[in-house]
């Protein structure tokens, strides 16, 4: 570690770029034949699976898994390219939002033959959403306290405990858990395992949690001695915590940590003229700090690209880029001068989407508190 | 692109500024050291008389020279100063030369080319000439004269900031060349966005430093958890400068939107100038507000190169522009085809 976060500047390949077009002629398409409406935040509450099976068709989800395996052999950079340009649309990627971006990479690194048969195709075809199942009622910021506890029984595993907060398990074909397989509570990092569960599952009770914008997009998921097969164990046993950990840089850097309000500042800025001279600055404002977020999330997935795992850039970019997300959101409010307007179209349609999802931003995925004593260790001081 | 040819660059010019730090003035004998090297002329063309190598080369020294506070000009004279000669192919003279930020009226009498008008010219009263952009109707041309009438002025960090005064000078050298003054300062811009992110990162290694050996209430200030806060959002912050700063040289470098990313990356790194100084000094309490800690070497230049070139409201209003004209805030920022 040295004095700054080791990152270089990224510069983009022709195939990126030729990708980009792609992507950005397909969603001029499919909006002109009225196929999604531009949502803020939409990788987290935007659902829409046959959306997501036309981005299969396209080629554009397991683009980075072998093609042995349903996927597209494509480099995590044209990968970077072709979800950037999702999330700026404001499209409706949340069905298979996990697991393309999560669970895709971790059933290829930790999974069995028989799991990657199992799971792969179907998250490139669109066609397999997966839920993760980490928070529980004492286990928040600190995971490690989690409770869920999975026993051995009749060549398989018994499971029982309780999740919260768990997006998109009650449309998910299956749920990855982090369970405790050995040890004690006070055994911490050591001992967790994480386990594949198929849904629907008799003995695991999937119930909504409500927002305060009172929409359903969260879950509590109640393991009640749910017994799963031997072969639902991903990764090896006990080693669930560094697992969990190295999907972490994934899970932080990517583009959705600071384009969330991107369709909000869009819409905004292609109404605006230089006539308002402080909306034009403000303007000027977000853009650089945009380009800059951009050149810093491209940089960690060049990194990943080349086989490092730059955890503490991670959680750098995650703490500046969701503090950008409520920036832009407090940034168009304040100038627009419109009330929002929950269902409406245009800006006050969206500033109702996007107002009372703040709060999520420096919460989900660490809160910015984690990050930052995430980074201060990294520089050695903690 | 060659990342073990920087990390030699990094090591060599390292040694030579390793704690010659200045608080303003001109250190004669540490320019010497640079002149020996050649290192005061990287990335100007070997066939102008510089040292060769690349923009990104160059960048290395600017960034170090930053980094470590010292009182030396490379960015006025290669970055500026030789990128101008290069243009008009017109041979890099002796001893100090440093650019004129402003454009001055000339016209021809005998087969000269004569100045007259006044003109920013950071470090003059250092230096043995300026290279000027001297524009004679529709012709500019880079013109090479001695230094002669100047007023003096310094930056906070006291550095030189001096007005040349020209009256009927005679240009000692002159071509004609294809720039202008706009890129002239896009040019500088680029360099200052260097130079914030190098002092930038001065500040975070002072801070990191600080903190774990300062102890209060009987432990490291470093123990504390707002502290550790303190300390994480200023990484994040040197970070962003220092990426912006690579990546506005990388799109230069490849021609590829160079205007929009030199803009970004001014407005980022001047708007980063002010988290950086306030949590810097923050951190470092009253020791670091004395005139002889090193702090204020690196926050003084921090409060006085976010201004030169541009501040982050002169370049955000540029990126504005940009937005409205391309109609699509994502693609301007993205770049691409729409």
């Amino acid at each position: 570690m040295t004095a700054t976060i080791d990152l270089a500047a990224h510069r983009p390949g022709d195939s990126e770029l030729r990708l980009r077009d792609e992507v950005r002629q397909f969603l001029d398409d499919q909006r002109a034949a009225g196929a999604f409406r531009p949502r803020s935040d939409a990788w987290m509450s935007a659902a829409d699976p046959a959306f997501s099976r036309r981005l299969g068709a396209r080629g554009w989800l397991g683009m980075t898994l072998p093609t042995r395996y349903g996927g597209h052999d494509r480099s995590p950079l044209e990968r970077f390219a072709v979800v950037e340009e999702l999330l700026a649309a404001g499209a409706p990627v949340a069905a298979h939002w996990i697991a393309d971006r999560q669970m895709a990479p971790s059933v290829l690194r930790n999974g069995t033959e028989e799991q990657r048969r199992r799971y792969l195709p179907g998250i490139a075809r669109g066609e397999c959403f997966f839920a993760i199942g980490m928070s529980e009622p004492d286990a928040g910021s600190d995971l490690a306290a989690v409770r869920t506890r999975a026993r051995e029984a009749d060549g398989g595993w018994e499971i029982t405990g309780t999740k919260l907060w768990t997006t998109g398990a009650h449309f998910a074909h299956a749920i990855v858990l982090l369970a405790r397989t050995d040890g004690a509570p006070g055994d911490r990092h050591n001992g967790l395992s994480q386990f594949v569960v198929d849904l629907p599952h008799p003995a695991v009770h999937v119930r909504p949690i409500t927002t305060i914008d009172g929409e359903h997009h969260f879950n509590e998921v109640v393991l009640d001695h749910a017994v799963v097969p031997a072969g639902a164990l991903l990764g090896e046993r006990g080693a669930g915590w560094r697992q969990v950990v190295a999907e972490l840089a994934h899970e932080r850097s990517g583009p959705e940590r600071f384009l969330s309000t991107a369709p909000l500042l869009e819409t905004w800025s292609s109404e605006l003229r230089l006539t308002d001279p402080v909306a034009a600055r403000e303007v000027g404002r977000l853009t650089a700090r945009a380009w800059t977020l951009r050149q810093l999330s491209l940089a960690v997935a060049a990194a990943l690209a080349a086989g490092r795992s730059p955890e503490v850039a991670a959680a750098l970019v995650k703490d500046l880029g969701s503090r950008f997300e409520g920036d832009v959101v407090e940034t168009v409010r304040r100038l627009a001068g419109i009330e929002p307007r929950p269902g409406a179209d245009g800006l006050a349609g969206l500033l109702a989407d996007a107002i009372p999802h703040t709060p999520a931003f420096t919460l989900r995925g660490g809160t910015n508190e984690i990050l930052r004593s995430v980074v201060a260790r990294g520089l050695g001081v903690r | 692109m060659n990342d073990e040819l920087h990390e030699e660059i990094r090591a060599a010019v390292g040694a030579i500024l390793k704690g010659r730090s200045a608080r303003g003035g001109f250190d004669a004998a540490l320019w010497k050291d640079l002149s020996d090297t050649g290192f005061h002329l990287l990335g100007v063309p070997e066939e102008v008389g510089g040292s060769g190598g690349g923009l990104r080369d160059l960048a290395v020294v600017v960034d170090l020279v930053a980094f470590h506070a010292s009182a030396a000009p490379v960015a006025e004279s290669a970055f500026l100063a030789g990128w101008l000669l290069a243009q008009a192919g017109v041979a890099v003279p002796g001893g100090l030369v440093v650019a004129s930020l402003d454009e001055v009226e000339a016209h021809r009498r005998g087969g000269s080319l004569r100045l007259s008008g006044r003109a920013a010219v950071p470090w003059a009263r250092h230096a043995d000439h300026i290279v000027v952009l001297a524009r004679d109707g529709d012709e500019v041309s880079v013109a090479v004269v001695p230094v002669g009438e100047l007023e003096k002025a310094e930056n906070l960090a006291g550095e030189p900031r001096d007005i040349a005064v020209f009256d009927d000078v005679e240009a000692l050298t002159a071509a004609p060349v294809g720039v202008d003054v706009d890129d002239l300062r896009l040019r500088g811009a680029l360099a200052r966005s260097v130079q914030l992110a190098g002092a930038a990162r001065a500040v975070l290694k002072s801070a990191r430093q600080y903190v774990a050996e300062r102890e209060q209430f009987g432990r490291p200030l470093a123990r504390f958890q707002a502290v550790q806060q303190h300390l994480a959002a200023l990484a994040a912050e040197v970070t962003a400068m220092r990426i912006s700063a690579d990546a506005a040289l990388l799109a230069v470098e490849a021609h590829h939107r160079p205007e929009f990313a030199v803009a970004a990356a001014k407005a980022t790194t001047s708007a980063g100038a002010h988290v950086v100084a306030t949590i810097g000094h923050q951190l470092h309490g009253a020791l670091g507000y004395s005139a002889e800690h090193h702090l204020g070497a690196a926050t003084t230049r921090l409060w006085s190169w976010r201004e030169e070139f541009g501040n982050e409201a002169h370049w955000q209003d540029r990126l504005a522009a940009a937005v409205v004209a391309e109609g699509s805030w994502w693609s301007t920022v993205a770049g691409g085809a729409r």
